[in-house]
């Protein structure tokens, strides 16, 4: 059960990248690559981990608890606002696509061929 | 590639790296061993150092600010990008758009949700002004402040009141206060070099007491700074999404 | 202490929040912002030429927020400052400058978030190129790729620019999360985010699986955004629809970017862990190889002049790749000087496409044959700035060029030059055969593809026509840029400085010491020697050949229809349409498999050879 959480790494990953590839929808494929940016944070916050540690909070613990890596989480963090700035402007772009191509299919998009 | 071919020769690829991928994963130290130096360290000398009780924040906000600097500024280039992609189509909206779904009607809001959506408002706004000014005692911090406070603008929306949505926040409003959030950080910054010290270096006092609103030297400045910047963000690119969809509204009533 | 390096990415940042705050306010008199704009990237681009000399004896390290490390251990994020990373970003600073000079006149109502884009643009650039921490490389990546998403799909109402778009933003967003998943793999390994603790650590190890993994994840995000064979995909569609200023960024600099982060990650992380094995160098000479000849065959048969360049800087990119796969100094020396020669020549050919769009309204080469010739200045810079991507001596190309085929040649791989002299004469072919049709009207115009032709069509709305004459600003800019590219080559002792700061570059050690321990170190050492860096009669020999050969091939494709030889039914080019328009789809379910099974092999080869 050591490296269960990554061996779920992998899996997600792999679910995402399919999602990606097999896709016939855009808002679907952008859903699809946050499935892929997920299994960066699972990676990030289990490399993190400390086993029967407390969270890096200090208001009511000393110094000397055992806590979990903060630096992992002040990453991940970092990670979710790329995300959501690169997924809004996806977005955005889909709505153009649908505005003006009449279809979010990106087999149909290819307009640009060779 | 036809859409089978292409499942195979993925399915193919990926089983190669899944495998590969594995390879490399299995050679982690086990999950719950994690075995430092960095964090350790941070969680020893963060509250020496700054007085903040909120030891992540530290991090973003004083340790590996620089970080946070340059992902503001994602945030940033994001709200413009979706502003430019968007704005551009509301002045052809009276040309022939494809997407004139006349069934497009969303239905009326119900009294209920006008009535939540109003009531919730008001807390959420100081939520996110509490969530902003507390980075540097608890889990929290600019970015989910200013997601906070930019849902309160968006719950107004919810309750039908899109109008008014609008009027609470103009666009020009909202860009302006989105750069000072981004420049104010920067700007702090500077203010470091101006008086001879690194880049972003914590130069303002501490506090006496560690964990209350004002100890943490910069961070909760920087805090708050971050705040207004994620909200008018989120503001902005919501604000251009939904028009998309109110817009055909009105246009096809 | 100098905060120079800081400024560098503040300054920026700050004038691109100052301007998008001030836009409003100002209303009519954008052209305040505009020159305000050029004076912030100029001012950049003055500041990093002076690191840059300044660093030419010793790495600078910046940390910031005042953590210096202590015991080798790294709490701050630092910025290390070396003659080549620093020249790179200068590299960047002047396009960014040249561009939005040119685009002074080249649009004509250009909203606020034009320069803040392009100022982010250059402080994401800037920052990725001097940072010494893999986690804030990452963050500079993403700016760096959000503002290029941003400003690929700055245009008016055409459907190009969505499709474009989309797939740069899918390909290389997914190239980024491959990233991260890397940099918290070697995290979770060695608890460190800054690259000289990373290299100590695992420098003293075996490499396992992990490290070698790690490397690859690491460098995926890097190899999608350099444009290496698979993951080429996107670069021509972005091209395609990109506002001409905003392809010299991409062209000029933002691919070699992802190249120079190869190099980086690779001489400061993992390098020696990896233990410098012959093989991983073939490895990556063979991508290398094969993107240059799959982007000089692309670009041959290209009508659309925007992405014949495209794909003629994917073809750059592999050789540049094979200068730094090949491990020596002269090899890296080689691919700095070549790329800053070639970043240079090709931004002037797409100011110049610019022009051509601006004042006759088509990209399409087939199209435009002949009508060129009464843009005389135009056609002048850019057949100047064509013998310059041809590599003829004196061009910094030439330079860089003959440095990796020596590099190459001395390491027992003389075949390399041989591949490279084919593709150089493929692509200055097509690029002179551009020049001779458009400018001159010589010879016939080449059949086109009418689905090309309706794409080319569509360009004409990003720019307004013109009244007669080009404005300065838009010819003065490729104008000089050619000069630099030139006079580059004229600064005494090139070689052997370069090569020196290449060798700082390599030496792991070295590095580690001064980023962790503040040393200064005067006599950097690379595990391969320095080679001599004089430029022999052979070589210009050599290189007046291939260009010749290129102005051959040129002739041949312009003429080939009055040539009895090749008159019989023979087009060349056509046999190679429907293959590659297989390749090159468009759809973005294809580019992502290929990236897929790209990595697959790539990790499947280093897993063989790394044990």
């Amino acid at each position: 059960m050591q490296y269960f959480p990554f061996v779920v790494v992998a899996w997600i990953l792999a679910v995402g990248l399919y999602g990606i590839v097999t896709s016939r929808h855009l808002v679907h494929l952008i859903m699809c690559l946050i499935v892929v940016q997920s299994s960066t944070y699972v990676l990030l916050l289990g490399v993190g981990y400390v086993t029967g540690a407390v969270a890096p909070y200090y208001f009511d613990i000393t110094v000397h608890t055992p806590a979990v890596d903060p630096v992992v989480q002040a990453l991940a963090l970092t990670d979710v606002v790329v995300e959501a700035a690169v997924t809004s402007l996806l977005l955005a772009f889909a709505i153009q696509a649908h505005k003006r191509f009449g279809t979010l299919d990106p087999q149909e998009l290819a307009s640009l061929k060779g | 590639m036809t859409s089978s071919q292409r499942r195979w020769v993925f399915l193919a690829g990926m089983i190669g790296l899944v495998a590969f991928l594995l390879w490399g994963l299995l050679g982690l130290p086990g999950f719950g061993h994690y075995p430092g130096p960095y964090g350790s360290i941070i969680n020893r000398i963060a509250l020496r150092q700054t007085n903040a009780t909120g030891t992540v924040s530290a991090i973003n906000f004083d340790y590996r600010g620089f970080d946070t600097v340059g992902e503001e500024f994602i945030l940033f280039v994001a709200a413009a990008g979706v502003s430019i992609v968007l704005r551009r189509l509301r002045g052809e909206r009276e040309k022939s758009a494809i997407d004139e779904a006349a069934d497009r009607n969303a239905p009326p809001t119900s009294d209920a949700v006008r009535m939540a959506a109003l009531v919730f408002t008001g807390p959420l706004v100081v939520m996110g002004w509490w969530l902003t000014s507390h980075a540097q005692t608890n889990p929290s911090g600019g970015f989910q402040g200013g997601v906070i406070l930019a849902t309160a603008f968006i719950l107004v929306y919810l309750a039908g009141e899109f109008l008014v949505f609008k009027r609470f926040s103009p666009v020009a409003l909202t860009d302006a206060v989105e750069a000072i959030g981004a420049g104010g950080f920067v700007a702090i910054g500077l203010a470091a070099v101006g008086i001879g010290l690194a880049y972003l270096t914590n130069y303002l006092p501490k506090g006496e007491v560690a964990g209350a609103v004002s100890s943490g030297g910069t961070i909760p400045l920087i805090s708050f700074f971050v705040g207004l910047e994620v909200a008018a963000a989120f503001i902005l690119i919501v604000a251009e999404l939904l028009e998309q969809t109110l817009l055909i509204r009105q246009g096809s009533a | 202490m100098d905060h120079l390096l800081a400024l560098v990415v503040a300054v920026p940042l700050i004038a691109a929040a100052a301007i998008t705050a001030a836009g409003p306010l100002l209303g009519d008199r954008r052209r305040i912002l505009d020159a305000l704009a050029i004076a912030v990237a100029a001012s950049v681009a003055v500041m990093l030429a002076v690191i840059m000399v300044r660093t030419a004896g010793g790495d600078e390290v910046y940390w910031f927020a005042g953590f210096r490390p202590a015991r080798g251990i790294a709490i701050g994020i630092d910025f290390d400052a070396g003659s080549l990373s620093t020249g790179l970003a200068c590299l960047a600073a002047v396009l960014v400058t040249a561009a939005m000079t040119f685009s002074w006149r080249y649009f004509e109502r250009v909203a606020t978030y034009y320069h803040t884009l392009m100022l982010t643009f250059l402080a994401g650039m800037a920052g990725f190129c001097l940072t010494g921490d893999i986690f804030d490389m990452f963050v500079w990546f993403e700016l760096m790729g959000v503002s290029a998403y941003a400003l690929t799909a700055y245009r008016p109402e055409e459907r190009g620019p969505i499709q474009g778009a989309l797939n740069f933003a899918i390909t290389n967003s997914v190239g980024a999360y491959l990233t991260v998943c890397g940099i918290g793999l070697i995290y979770g390994r060695t608890g460190a985010l800054n690259m000289a603790q990373i290299g100590t650590y695992i420098g003293h190890h075996r490499p396992g699986g992990l490290v070698t993994v790690a490397f690859l994840l690491i460098i995926s995000g890097f190899l999608i955004k350099s444009a290496i064979v698979p993951f080429h995909f996107w670069l021509a569609d972005a091209h395609a629809v990109a506002p001409t200023p905003v392809c010299v960024l991409f062209s000029g600099v933002m691919v070699e970017l992802g190249l120079y982060a190869i190099a980086r990650v690779y001489w400061s992380m993992f390098g020696q862990a990896l233990g410098h094995r012959a093989a991983i160098s073939h490895v990556f000479l063979t991508l290398g190889v094969l993107t240059a000849v799959v982007g000089a065959l692309f670009c041959f048969r290209e009508r659309h002049i925007k992405r014949l360049l495209a794909f003629s800087t994917i073809s750059h990119a592999g050789m540049f790749l094979a200068g730094i796969a090949l491990f020596t100094p002269l090899g890296l020396a080689g691919a700095a000087v070549y790329v800053a020669g070639h970043g240079l020549v090709k931004a002037a050919l797409f100011l110049c496409t610019g022009i051509v769009l601006h004042r006759l309204g088509s990209v399409n080469e087939t199209w435009l044959h002949g009508r060129g010739r009464q843009l005389r200045a135009t056609g002048i810079v850019f057949t100047l700035a064509a013998f310059g991507l041809a590599d003829l001596p004196p061009f910094a190309t030439f330079l860089g060029k003959g440095y990796i085929d020596e590099s190459a040649w001395a390491h027992g791989l003389p075949w390399v030059m041989g591949v490279f002299i084919a593709c150089s004469v493929l692509v200055g072919g097509a690029v002179f055969r551009v020049a001779g049709g458009v400018f001159y009207g010589l010879g016939d115009p080449p059949t086109e593809d009418a689905r090309m032709a309706e794409m080319a069509a569509e360009e004409t709305s990003e720019t307004e026509s013109d009244k007669g004459r080009t404005p300065l600003t838009m010819i003065i800019p490729p104008a000089v840029l050619v000069t630099c590219a030139a006079g580059i080559a004229l600064i005494p002792q090139l070689g052997p400085v370069v090569q020196a700061a290449a060798i700082r570059f390599q030496d792991q050690a070295g590095y580690n010491a001064t980023v962790l321990g503040g040393a200064h170190i005067l006599h950097p050492v690379a595990i391969a020697t320095a080679e001599s860096a004089e430029v022999t009669l052979s070589d210009v020999l050599t290189g007046v050949g291939s260009v010749i050969g290129a102005l051959v091939l040129a002739f041949l494709a312009l003429y080939w229809r009055r040539l009895p030889l090749l008159r019989r039914g023979y087009e060349p080019g056509a046999g190679l349409t429907a293959p590659i328009q297989r390749f090159q789809s468009g759809v973005i379910n294809d580019y992502v498999t290929w990236i897929v099974l790209g990595l697959a092999a790539i990790g499947g080869a280093l897993a063989l050879v790394i044990r």
